[in-house]
Formats: structure tokens, sequence, C-alpha cells
């Protein structure tokens, strides 16, 4: 399936409709990375600026995840989507979803950020933290740009990712835990440095999420709740 | 049931065996995996020198409604009519292939149409009461094969269809007056029940609800979904949300061709055909 496909309507205005939907979504999803791009500079550089200008900025997100469910109820009121536009209509609810929680995820980070002192960063394992960042900032454009090119093989790449976000959170955590063990008078600081890796987790499953839609939307087969190997075969088998 | 010798029967049967060879069923096309009550096999339409239907292979399931659906001329109304031999009145048509009713072929030679037709009951899609009371719309068809003796048993079957057909508490008290005197949605109701009255098995509608205003038509199809657990229903629509609606399975037709059959959820949301696709989005095919 290309993105051609929705120009096709026998409805000129219909075509115009998905196009701006596909079109929002995708300014979403940019918005969304920057966020998270300047909240991974606050967190790791303690840039206090760019991490109020994330706090601040969250309002842009949920101000178009609400045009955008407005435009898919729109959408389903007045044309009764059908086969692969009904399915590009409940991916682009759910995906929008995600990325407004991706959003708030990274405002947490940039409201952490603002509570650390250079000293807390100098005691945690910042460079794993922010290789963390980036390889689930790395995902969450590779969910968007498989979204905007419906390409399964790349989703299905993307979302695999995961399992390395997974293994270096489990680490990141570790060394954490044994700091506040050793210093239990760093606990309430070391805190927040906890809940931000736990947040970038929690972005790398949303990115999944997203590339499970992707193959949803495309395919026709919800691949949320299976295995890789079940994800990877509906991603490219038959759809039927 | 309508065939009048038995021997036909057993030849039929016989030759059915070899025509559900799946080999022959063109591409695309799965029959749900249920109980068939008509099974049609390779059927083949011609008016005259225009072909309408090209090898037509389907189960129509028992006890559900099926939806046929398609662009204008696509052979879905052809089909309809095929299942009843409606399309015997239409000079020049000439019919191959074999449509069977519970597994007996209603195309034999000794067939009686009446009979068939008193299974296989039709409404259409502008309503056509006769120009008589509304209990003689009812009764007429009853009588004629005497399928009530006494007048009182005949009161009670006007009663039932129309109860039936939800028109009952409508016109319990006016069965004396024209059945033509009702509204549109109330007269296709009426049809239905004169339908229903000669007890059928299967329920053809041809675009049943297509002249009626929007709250007429969510009666017909809640009168619809009612019906599917007494008869088996073929409705041909251009609605397709009314396929949707109402239908467990939906049937694509397109250039007389039967493109794509499968359970409605799977046919709206992930239909397996580009063509099937491109008619339920709206996209030009």
């Amino acid at each position: 399936m290309d993105k051609k496909s929705f120009t096709q309507h026998i409805s000129q205005q219909y075509n115009e409709e998905l196009e701006d939907i596909l079109n929002q979504v995708m300014t979403m999803g940019g918005l969304v990375e920057q966020q998270l791009s300047d909240a991974l500079v606050a967190l790791i550089e303690g840039d206090n600026e760019r991490g109020e200008h994330v706090v601040t900025n969250d309002y842009r997100v949920n101000a178009i995840e609400v045009e955008l469910d407005e435009a898919c109820t729109h959408i389903l009121a007045r044309r009764q989507p059908a086969a692969s536009d009904l399915r590009l209509i409940m991916a682009v609810i759910k995906t929008i979803t995600d990325l407004e929680r991706i959003g708030d995820e990274a405002e947490r980070i940039g409201r952490m950020a603002l509570h650390l002192l250079d000293s807390d960063r100098r005691r945690s394992p910042m460079a794993a933290v922010e290789s963390l960042g980036q390889h689930v900032r790395g995902m969450l454009r590779g969910a968007l740009d498989s979204f905007a090119r419906m390409d399964t093989a790349q989703a299905v790449r993307v979302a695999q990712e995961d399992i390395q976000a997974d293994s270096q959170y489990e680490v990141i955590m570790r060394e954490l835990m044994q700091y506040m063990q050793d210093y239990p008078k760093s606990v309430p600081r070391v805190m927040d440095v906890v809940w931000s890796v736990r947040a970038l987790e929690r972005i790398g499953d949303r990115a999944r999420n997203i590339c499970e839609y992707v193959v949803y939307f495309v395919r026709g087969k919800d691949v949320r709740h299976t295995s890789f190997e079940q994800m990877a075969q509906e991603a490219t088998g038959d759809r039927h | 049931m309508y065939s009048t010798e038995s021997a036909e029967y057993s030849e039929t049967v016989t030759d059915r065996d070899a025509s559900t060879d799946t080999a022959t069923e063109p591409a695309g096309v799965q029959t749900p995996e249920a109980q068939a009550k008509v099974l049609v096999r390779d059927l083949k339409l011609w008016y005259g020198e225009t072909q309408a239907l090209y090898d037509i292979n389907m189960d129509v399931v028992e006890r559900q409604v099926t939806a046929l659906i398609g662009p204008s001329g696509c052979g879905k109304s052809s089909f309809l009519r095929c299942l009843n031999r409606m399309n015997d009145l239409i000079p020049d048509v000439a019919i191959r292939g074999r449509v069977e009713l519970d597994g007996q072929d209603i195309y034999a030679p000794h067939v009686d149409i009446v009979q068939l037709r008193s299974h296989v009951g039709m409404v259409f899609q502008k309503p056509n009461p006769f120009p008589k009371s509304i209990y003689e719309n009812i009764a007429y068809a009853p009588r004629l094969h005497g399928i009530a003796e006494s007048r009182s048993q005949m009161d009670e079957l006007v009663e039932d269809s129309l109860r039936r057909a939800g028109l009952w508490n409508e016109v319990a008290d006016r069965l004396d007056t024209p059945g033509t005197a009702l509204s549109g949605g109330q007269q296709q109701r009426l049809c239905i029940a004169r339908a229903i009255a000669v007890n059928p098995e299967v329920i053809l509608m041809d675009e049943p609800a297509s002249a009626l205003d929007p709250m007429a038509t969510a009666t017909i199809e809640e009168l619809i979904d009612e019906l599917r657990h007494n008869y088996t229903i073929v409705i041909v629509t251009h609605n397709l949300q009314q396929a949707a609606r109402v239908a467990g399975y939906t049937a694509f037709f397109h250039m007389g061709r039967l493109i794509e059959y499968n359970d409605t959820d799977t046919l709206f949301t992930t239909p397996r055909e580009q063509k099937t696709e491109d008619y339920i989005t709206g996209r030009y095919g």
C-alpha cells in the first residue's frame, strides 16, 4: 500500500481530508520528537532553559491531539470509512494517543531535569542514560518514518529495537539501585533520574505500539501482544 | 417438495457432488463454512447476446442474512432473481448452471414454479401491495396454496404474519382498509408479511429500503434482523452501510462476476480483493 491510494477516492474532498489527517500526524510526530530531543539535552547537559521550554511546549502536542481526534470523529461520522480507510483512521486514533503520551514522558523528563544538580549528574550513569535516550529517540523517528511510508518491514525492525531499549534500561536501573544502596542520602535526587530512565523505557514501548499500528493498517492484522516472529510473519506474509 | 419426480431429484444430487469441486471456484471467492441453504454452481446468465453473469459459485448460508453488493449493472439483481426463477418471465433469457434449494435443483424440468416461489419469497424495491384490503393482501397467497382451511385459521395466519412483520399493532383495527393507503414503510412491511404468510424458507429482498426514509429503513432493518432467526434472507442493496448493519455475509459482484464473498466483518475491514476495496471505499476502480 502506498500513500497514493489516498488520492484515489471519487470524492476529492475525502482525499483532502485524509491527506490533512496524515500530514497532521506527521506534524505531531515531528513536534513530539523535538520535545524528546530537547528533554534529553536538558537532562544530560543540564540545560534548564530547554527543560522549561519542553514543559511549557507540551500544550502544543495536546492541542494537535485534540484537533486530530476531532478530524477522525468527523471522518467516522460523515464518511463511514471502510477497509483500508477504516484501518487508517483506527491506526491514527491509536497512534496519536501514544504520541501524546510520549509527549507527556518528554515533559516529565524536562521537569526532572530542572530538579537535578550538576553533582547529581556526575554521580549518575549519564552516558548510559544518554545512550538509551538516543536509542528510543531513534525508535520514535523510525516508527514515524514507517508510518509515513507505510513500510511494514521497517515497522518490524523498529519494534524489535525495543528489546535493546529494555536491556539498556535494566542495566541502568541496576546501577542506580546499587548507587542508592551505597549512598542512601542521595535517594531523593537519584529518584528523579530513575523516573526519567523509566520514562525513556516507556517511550520505547510506545514507539513499538506505533509500529504495530502500521502493520495493522497496511496488512489488516492486529499484531499487538504477539511475538516479534509473529509480527514479522504478518508484516511480510500474505495478507490473508 | 416442489419437484414432482423423485428420480429427477436423485440425479440432481449426484451431479451436485461433481460440481462442488473446489477447483472450479474462481480465485478470491471463498464460500463460508456453514450449512448451505441455497447452493449455486457455475451459474451463467445471458440477456439475448449479452452475458450478465459468469460462473457464479456461492453457498447461501441457512438462517443468515446475505447481502449482495456491487455497482449498478454488476449482476446482483439478476443473480437474486435466479434464486426463485423470476428471470423466467423475461424473454430471451438463457440460464446455465445449477441452483439448488436444500439439494434440489430448482431449474429441473418438473419443478412447479408457483410452489418454488412459496418456498422462496420475494420483496421488491418499490412496495407493491395488491389493490385490496390489508387482510386480503396477506390472505391471497395462503388461499391459493390452500394453507388455511377455515376462516378462523386464516384470521390467525393473517395476524401471525402481520405480527412477524412488525405491523400488527399499527393495522389491527383497520384490516379492511386498502393496503395502498398505508405509508411507504408500512406498505413494505405489508409486502414482507405477505411473503412470509406462505411460510417460505428463503426470502429474497431487492433494495427493500431504498425508497424509504431513515426511520422506516431502520424499522425494516430491525425486522430483517428478527426474521433471520427463522428464514434465510438474501438482500440486494446499494447502501453499503445497510449491508454492513444487517448482513452476516456479504458478496461483492462486479461486471457479472462474484469477486469476493466473505463474512461481513472481514469484507468491510480487510477485503481480500483490490476491486472490493476500491468499491467499498469509494475509489476509482
